[in-house]
């Protein structure tokens, strides 16, 4: 019988021409991997925040299979020695059994923790990237909406997890949540009880938060990240301005090969760096902690760090009580519901706001520098300003005593702080912003320092300029300022060869230095597409 | 010969009527102080007044700017010493707290400036003004927490999440207190040191007395201390300090969100 030739080479044309018969995969497929995307370092920060999601919803998955959900009160008897004989909730000894018996259970677990911390800290970095490019202008506010949510979700999931494995410290952060629901005028009393299934801390609120926790947010969670992910396809990438670069085009790379492979790379790093944290830093242990009773509450009890800037709020704001028509508004009201309110809603309706007092209703694809915008920056500095303070304050017991300062100097200065450090940060802010912005302006018009000092016949000293353009009679070019990176360093224009090229090692052996110093004029452009 | 054998007889009758006199006080004699407390049985006490001697050599040499001449306190500097005890004594000197560095909001551990035997002569001298309770040593306690049951241990740890860690913290690492006051960490505190803390409340420490925690329960409390110490964290090498959330938080920017930003860094580089 004759062989059938194989031929490896036509595999994959063949494969793909079986699929597109069937599915019509070649134009949509096509269509996504030419898709171009900008490369900076700025727009990778996101995909943190992605990555440790996906790190999270596979380290759940396997705590799930061990975690019971339960409030039924057992004794223990594992393996942890001085938790032996004491009673406590099923979910607290299976969270127990996980740390000690599970094989792996308690890296699975730290990771867990690592990698949602992570994800809730990349969520605030990228959206501190987003705002401070205005990458949330027109026509992307509906995506900066979801982010928002897509925040106030993780909030509160990182919030129920804490929550489940009812040990000492989560079932006081969970105290402290019931206090303030209760402190809702006129709803607050139903509210809880109906939270709790009645009186705090009753026998359900674990296994609620579980379903909530494992089944109801991650869901809206993977869904709402779907869209969000969606929408940048859809609407295309934000690119920083440069030579080029218009609001009609993208440019950068193909998504396949270049993006995919980065990005695969990328998720290993980012699930490398949780595995080590997950493996080196101890994180809530929880056997020291111990069983939940109300009459157990240990000092530095905080929560995570995405809700200390609350705990913070709670402790600067002054014990003022209100009674209105008889009823009584607890103060913890004000720095909790009012101040959480006021942090999740105003950031949704910043692009908004924004425009109603810029009035700009153009399309913006490409991004500002923070400095070209020193309003926004300044207000954006401002925020992370009062953000500092209220976090530091929520952990300003841990500081007083590591520190030696004292608690009360601790809790004046977070009041103080909160009024003045803002209103400073808004105006240095926004003189810095105006500043860099004129040094740029000065090198356009004058040139770049070069650093060489030269005395004239008279005996004055001066510096020479390098100019960037051709220039006129009295030593000024005429260039427009364009809001992209100006060379600042004499090299980088061509004066001397470019240090090798690369961010820890060069990516090839700098065989022909002198050559290129003469061809300088193309790393012009590559410093002024902004590739670096 | 009548009369000389009466004046014989007469004699002899108050003879023997004082031999009956002397036997009589000697037996009331014998019999009392055989059974008396007498002086003689305090024999010991010899020694600890020579100790409360050299103790208050000490004192008047060292604690009595702050604590007065009779250790009566003068105010605004140091409190009255009448009645403490020797165990206080000994906390706040062999902790090095007293003598103080200086006035401030509270004294704080450091190197002792007396040996352990003139902080015992101290605790003497204290001692003999006004009671209180005594000291305990290091030995003592030792051989009490060395063979405690896994489940004592465990009532300990309960008791110490109870009673303990509202101050010094979950994790035995201190916490703030108001206005520059503290609990301090108890790490490496010597077992005799944390008894008689329990037992006589420095600072801004309540009283544990034996009737809130019997010396049972003291010394359960403190094999659980001790249990923590020996260096447990199976959650990895890196404990954060045991601050809880707060250094985690410090962590995840620190190493977590600096690694990846640099990684940013690198991959976009690198095109």
């Amino acid at each position: 019988m004759k062989r059938r030739k194989f031929d490896m080479k036509q595999l994959p044309g063949k494969v793909g021409n079986e699929l597109d018969d069937r599915f019509k995969l070649a134009s949509p497929a096509r269509k996504l991997m030419t898709k171009v995307f900008p490369d900076h370092w700025s727009f990778l920060l996101g995909e943190i925040a992605l990555f440790s999601f996906i790190v999270l919803l596979l380290t759940g998955t396997f705590l799930a299979l061990f975690f019971e959900p339960s409030m039924v009160e057992v004794k223990y008897d594992g393996v942890y020695t001085p938790l032996k004989g004491m009673e406590m909730s099923k979910a607290y000894e299976s969270t127990l059994h996980i740390s000690f018996e599970v094989r792996g259970g308690l890296v699975i677990r730290q990771m867990h923790h690592w990698a949602a911390l992570l994800f809730v800290a990349a969520l605030l970095v990228h959206m501190g990237r987003v705002f401070f490019s205005g990458a949330f202008r027109k026509p992307r506010e509906t995506n900066w909406i979801i982010g928002c949510v897509l925040f106030i979700l993780a909030f509160f999931e990182g919030l129920l997890g804490y929550s489940i494995p009812d040990d000492g410290l989560s079932g006081t952060g969970l105290r402290i949540m019931s206090g303030i629901t209760e402190s809702i005028p006129l709803i607050g009393t139903w509210a809880h009880n109906a939270l709790f299934g009645g009186e705090y801390p009753g026998e359900v609120i674990v296994t609620r938060f579980y379903i909530l926790h494992v089944l109801l947010v991650p869901g809206i969670l993977l869904a709402l990240i779907g869209i969000h992910v969606g929408l940048v396809f859809a609407q295309k990438h934000s690119q920083w301005p440069g030579p080029g670069r218009t609001e009609h085009n993208v440019v950068g790379f193909r998504m396949f090969p270049n993006y995919v492979s980065k990005q695969g790379g990328f998720f290993m790093l980012v699930f490398a760096v949780i595995a080590l944290m997950g493996g080196l830093f101890q994180i809530n242990p929880i056997w020291l902690f111990g069983p939940y009773e109300a009459s157990v509450v240990s000092s530095a009890s905080q929560p995570d760090f995405y809700v200390l800037f609350l705990e913070g709020l709670v402790r600067l704001f002054p014990a003022w009580e209100f009674t209105i028509f008889g009823y009584m508004v607890p103060a913890v009201f004000w720095p909790a519901v009012i101040g959480m309110g006021v942090a999740f809603t105003v950031p949704i309706f910043y692009p908004f706001i924004e425009r109603r007092f810029t009035k700009d209703k153009a399309h913006h694809n490409l991004l500002e520098r923070p400095r070209d915008n020193p309003t926004r920056t300044a207000v954006g500095a401002m925020v992370t300003s009062i953000f500092l303070v209220t976090t530091i304050s929520g952990a300003n017991d841990v500081i007083a005593d590591q520190f030696n300062i004292s608690l009360n100097a601790m809790t004046w200065a977070g009041r103080i702080g909160i009024v003045v450090v803002p209103v400073i940060t808004y105006y240095v802010t926004h003189r810095i912003c105006l500043g860099l912005q004129q040094h740029d302006r000065e090198v356009l018009s004058h040139g770049i320092e070069t650093g060489i000092l030269r005395r004239d016949a008279n005996g004055r000293f001066y510096e020479v300029h390098q100019p960037l353009a051709a220039p006129d009679e009295h030593g000024h070019t005429e260039l427009e300022y364009n809001g992209w990176v100006v060379p600042k360093k004499m090299n980088r224009v061509g004066a001397l060869a470019p240090a090798v090229k690369g961010f820890f090692k060069p990516i090839e052996e700098d065989t022909n230095g002198e050559k290129r110093a003469i061809e300088s004029s193309d790393d012009k452009k590559e410093v002024g597409a902004g590739r670096h | 010969m009548a009369a000389p054998t009466r004046h014989r007889h007469r004699w002899r009758r108050r003879l023997g009527a004082l031999a009956r006199f002397i036997g009589a006080l000697a037996l009331v004699g014998g019999i009392y102080t055989g059974f008396a407390p007498g002086i003689y049985a305090d024999e010991p006490d010899k020694e600890f007044e020579k100790l409360a001697a050299e103790g208050k050599e000490l004192y008047d040499n060292s604690c009595v700017s702050c604590h007065g001449p009779k250790a009566e306190g003068v105010d605004g500097r140091g409190p009255s010493l009448i009645g403490v005890g020797g165990a206080a004594v000994e906390f706040q000197v062999n902790s090095g707290r007293m003598p103080m560095a200086r006035q401030e909001a509270q004294a704080e551990r450091k190197q002792p400036m007396f040996t352990p035997k003139e902080a015992e002569a101290l605790a003497a001298y204290i001692q003999q003004l006004g009671g209180g309770p005594e000291g305990v040593t290091d030995e003592e306690i030792d051989a009490l927490t060395g063979d405690l049951s896994d489940t004592e241990i465990a009532e300990g740890g309960e008791l110490f999440r109870v009673n303990c860690g509202s101050c010094h913290g979950f994790a035995t690492g201190g916490g703030a207190l108001s206005s520059g006051k503290y609990a301090p960490a108890l790490e490496g505190v010597a077992s005799d040191e944390i008894y008689e803390a329990m037992l006589t409340g420095p600072q801004n420490m309540p009283v544990f007395a034996n009737a809130q925690l019997t010396p049972e329960e003291k010394v359960e409390v403190i094999a659980y201390i001790e249990y923590l110490n020996e260096d447990r964290d199976p959650g990895g090498p890196l404990t954060l300090g045991r601050f809880g959330p707060s250094t985690e938080g410090l962590a995840i920017f620190l190493v977590g969100i600096t690694t990846l930003a640099v990684a940013t860094l690198w991959i976009a580089g690198k095109s």
